[in-house]
């Protein structure tokens, strides 16, 4: 087989991925990407963007159910779930082919294989078993993205026992769903399944629910969900799945006890494994800690020529933090100036369950832990004239600043679209500005983001309208 | 257990260091006291042994690898009846501590042909007619609180802004030094900047250019040697009270000696600076007071007299050590300064043959320089210049009469060694090297 040659190849066409060919397509590369299933990856068709469509049909389902409020009324709601998914997979279709489109227009060759490093600067391609293509190139960036993790005695069977997957592409709303762990993926499919009218209970090993953000936006989620009618253990663990007739029987155990519960489905979200299985890493000197590839500020792992982004350098797990590093990764192979490694604490991670959540930077935790002396700052929904014209009066900011230098060292959010508006804090946080600045920009009336002033105000004791 | 091998500090001064080589495989068995790599420091390569028995597991850091940081995990050594498998139980995580642990391995930094090092090339910054800086408010706050000067750092964020990181880099090359600045801003962050206390060190390359009106030039990068050579000798001639002393020795007598000594066998060739050296050592032992450092508690007074000699390396200097000089004689000393000089320009001096000593000694004589003023080399208490011997017309009797002469200025620091102290140290080290056969006694 003729060998290929390219300037750069990478392996995977996710968020990672495709943004990292996109941008090394710019820079003067020539560049391939080698995709083993659909461009887009994970978030694109089975993750991010699907997930959105699907809660969006609940949050639609949720507003028709409180129609009165709004001084409507009509009769006999219903969905059809086949719908719902098939909207939720056009939308899916419609981004991966804009990807497809995206990566011709920037002339980045794409193969449809799966890819192995085959010794140095080179990349096998195979297809079904079949090689397909051997690509040669100085640089190869490996962007293969996580999967679910299994946990023994607890393994998927695609069918009454879900992960991520088929959790959303369900045939029908099960009358009853047991979801095994708490984190971002975890808890959306619970606030859909729940506003679709599903009895959702969700277990927890850690202590609290969503464990990675700050304490107050947990508790306060916690709670809400609660309201709801979401049954949450928390500081609990699955220790057994019994299939029996068309039920699953759940055993939870908590507090020392342990108690049966029978659902019609489980999801299980408790974490996430990367893809190293199978690439060609066994003669590099690619290290592999905790199923993740060990790579330095730049990307570079231990072997010459091979980077590794997004997903399977580990967490965050997020679009936008290996979209980042695929940027970061080619800028700096291509001697770009001024290219600056990736700040974590710059990272913004939302949530997109019911009431929303959204944070940047430190947890008021964490930043004590690091030693800093916190200014904490509150602000409530109930507040803010937008939210309670929405109809969303639910929701917290909560900002953390260092009372040395006036920093913003972190910022949380829970209610109706913090999603939208965490970006703002975002940037003030990446442009480092100080409570100065937040305090004297001008946050237009009346919307939203007036309660992102004012818990910056409320740090510094000047909230006005609490 | 495996064993994790960590990055040595081969030097106190030492952050990170590149493996040059390894002189062990992944499998190997090694004993305690085996060289298991070259590890090159900002001064020397150097053979890094294992401290424990054991089998070479693997191999964390590659060959060649540049800027690894000192503690890092390089490879880990498994025990006698310890397999692979050994090795899986080390690499799982330790429980999370927040908040997010550093990637162990975050400066690996393979030695990469095609990646040309980013010079983060700063974008020229615009300080017009206004004088305009570009810096964060953050990195503006935090630099009024700190009372540095912006105009003396460099910025490192988009377009040359200065960042927090810029600014903390800053007050860390300050750090160990007195800081004149305020414990607290003496205005409110809003109201004009307090009057500017010293301003750190700090010379970007941009104002550095600016200053000289952007004349052409070629760019040389810093090595890591000439970055500590920056360092200390800045911090030398900034903390160290220096004064300078100077005397004339008339050295006709010694050139007679040293003449009839190396004629006398093969096996041996004293140089003229090997003569100083032990005259030195002799004074020193003489005058102990001028043997001596300085600390914030107390003076130390050095019980051996180890003398640290200049050496001109390619790029730049290094400083072996000759120890208990005063104890060696001439032809000991030549050859261990032969010796040392030569691995010093090879780069293979160990650790402790460049590391500490008491006093040092500086000769330009060879390139023809009368005489000059070192910078002393801390935390020594002098160091000792030496020029060319030359002929020059001197008065004997009342008559003009021409001798060989060789000026040396002892640089003091005032802190230790009083001018009453240097000029009896001079007066003993004149005597030795006008009157060499002394020097054997």
């Amino acid at each position: 087989m003729a060998e290929r040659n390219f300037d750069l190849i990478v392996v995977g066409g996710g968020p990672g991925g495709y943004v990292a060919a996109i941008r090394a397509a710019q820079l003067g590369f020539k560049t391939a990407l080698v995709e083993r299933e659909h461009l887009g990856g994970i978030c694109l068709n089975w993750g991010c963007i699907p997930t959105k469509a699907l809660l969006r049909s609940s949050e639609i389902y949720r507003l028709l159910h409180r129609l009165d409020d709004f001084g409507f009324s009509a009769k006999d709601i219903s969905f059809d779930a086949g719908k719902l998914v098939s909207r939720s997979r056009a939308v899916a279709k419609q981004l991966s082919n804009g990807v497809a489109y995206l990566l011709r227009k920037n002339k980045v060759t794409v193969f449809d294989g799966h890819g192995r490093l085959a010794g140095k600067g080179r990349l096998a391609v195979e297809k079904n078993g079949d090689p397909i293509a051997d690509l040669v190139a100085e640089h190869i960036v490996l962007a293969t993205g996580a999967r679910a993790r299994a946990l023994p005695g607890l393994e998927p069977d695609g069918e009454r026992i879900w992960t991520y997957k088929e959790a959303m592409v369900p045939p029908a709303i099960p009358k009853s769903l047991l979801v095994v762990g708490s984190g971002a993926i975890g808890i959306e499919f619970a606030s859909f399944y729940h506003d679709m009218g599903a009895a959702v209970t969700v277990v927890e090993v850690l202590d609290r629910v969503l464990p990675v953000e700050d304490e107050e936006i947990s508790a306060f989620a916690h709670k809400s969900f609660e309201k709801q009618g979401i049954q949450i253990h928390t500081g609990a663990t699955v220790s057994a799945l019994d299939r029996s007739g068309d039920n699953v029987t759940a055993r939870i155990e908590v507090g020392g006890k342990a108690l049966d519960a029978a659902v019609e489905r489980v999801i299980l979200a408790v974490g996430i494994v990367g893809n190293i299985e199978d690439i060609g890493l066994d003669n590099t000197a690619v290290v592999v800690e905790k199923t993740h590839i060990v790579v330095d500020e730049w990307l570079r792992t231990g072997e010459p020529g091979v980077y590794a982004i997004g997903d399977v350098v580990g967490p965050p797990w997020l679009a936008h933090k290996a979209s980042h590093e695929g940027v970061i990764c080619v800028e700096r192979i291509a001697g770009v100036n001024d290219v600056h490694p990736l700040d974590t604490r710059n990272i913004p991670a939302c949530t997109y369950c019911r009431p929303q959540v959204a944070s940047v930077g430190l947890t008021e935790k964490a930043a004590r832990e690091a030693g800093y002396e916190v200014k904490i700052g509150h602000f409530p929904f109930i507040g803010n004239g937008k939210a309670i014209a929405l109809g969303e009066p639910e929701g917290m900011i909560k900002t953390v600043f260092d009372s040395k230098t006036g920093e913003l060292l972190g910022a949380h959010m829970v209610g109706a679209e913090v999603t939208e508006l965490i970006q703002g804090y975002t940037i003030a946080k990446t442009l480092e500005t100080t409570e100065a600045d937040l305090i004297s920009t001008i946050f237009p009336h009346p919307t939203l983001s007036e309660t992102m002033h004012e818990a910056v105000l409320d740090a510094y004791g000047r909230a006005i309208h609490f | 257990m495996p064993i994790e091998i960590l990055m040595p500090a081969l030097s106190p001064t030492m952050t990170e260091g590149n493996l040059t080589k390894w002189l062990k495989k992944e499998g190997d068995e090694v004993r305690s006291g085996d060289v298991l790599a070259e590890i090159e420091t900002d001064k020397a390569t150097m053979e890094f042994e294992a401290v424990d028995d054991g089998r070479l597991g693997k191999i964390l850091v590659p060959e060649g690898a540049e800027g690894i940081k000192v503690n890092q995990p390089i490879a880990v050594l498994l025990g006698e009846d310890e397999d692979a498998s050994a090795l899986e139980r080390l690499s799982k995580p330790a429980p999370q501590s927040a908040p997010a642990p550093p990637r162990p391995t975050q400066s690996i930094a393979p030695a990469q042909a095609e990646i040309s090092p980013t010079s983060h090339a700063h974008v020229e910054r615009d300080r017009g007619a206004n004088g305009r800086i570009f810096a964060s408010p953050l990195a503006r706050r935090m630099a009024q609180q700190s009372g540095l000067d912006l105009a003396a750092i460099t910025g490192s964020g988009p377009q040359g802004r200065i960042v927090k990181a810029d600014v903390e880099a800053a007050l860390s090359t300050m750090r160990g030094r007195p800081v004149t600045a305020p414990a607290k801003p003496a205005a409110p962050p809003e109201g004009p900047p307090p009057a500017a206390p010293t301003p750190p060190s700090v010379l970007s390359k941009e104002r550095v250019l600016a200053l000289a009106g952007n004349p052409p030039y070629t760019e040389r990068p810093l090595t890591a040697m000439r970055r500590v050579i920056a360092r200390r000798l800045t911090e030398s001639k900034q903390t160290i009270p220096h004064f300078y002393l100077t005397v004339d020795c008339e050295i006709d007598e010694l050139l007679r000696f040293r003449a009839e000594l190396n004629a006398k066998s093969e096996a041996y060739r004293i140089s003229v600076n090997d003569f100083v050296i032990r005259a030195a050592a002799l004074a020193l032992r003489q005058v102990p007071a001028a043997n001596a450092s300085w600390s914030d508690e107390a003076i130390l007074l050095w019980d051996s007299i180890d003398i640290a000699v200049a050496v001109a390396l390619e790029d730049g200097l290094i400083t072996p050590i000759v120890k208990s000089a005063d104890r060696k004689g001439l032809a000991t000393i030549a050859s261990e300064t032969k010796d040392l000089a030569e691995r010093a320009r090879a780069g293979k001096l160990k650790l402790e043959e460049f590391q500490g000593g008491t006093f040092s000694i500086s000769n330009l004589g060879m390139f023809g320089v009368r005489d000059f003023a070192a910078v002393i080399n801390p935390p020594h208490g002098g160091i000792l210049a030496v020029g060319a011997g030359e002929q020059r017309p001197v008065v004997k009797n009342g008559a003009l009469a021409i001798a060989t002469v060789m000026s040396c200025t002892l640089a003091c620091d005032h802190r230790v060694v009083d001018g009453a102290v240097g000029a009896r140290f001079l007066a003993a080290f004149k005597k030795f090297v006008e009157d060499p056969l002394t020097m054997l006694l």
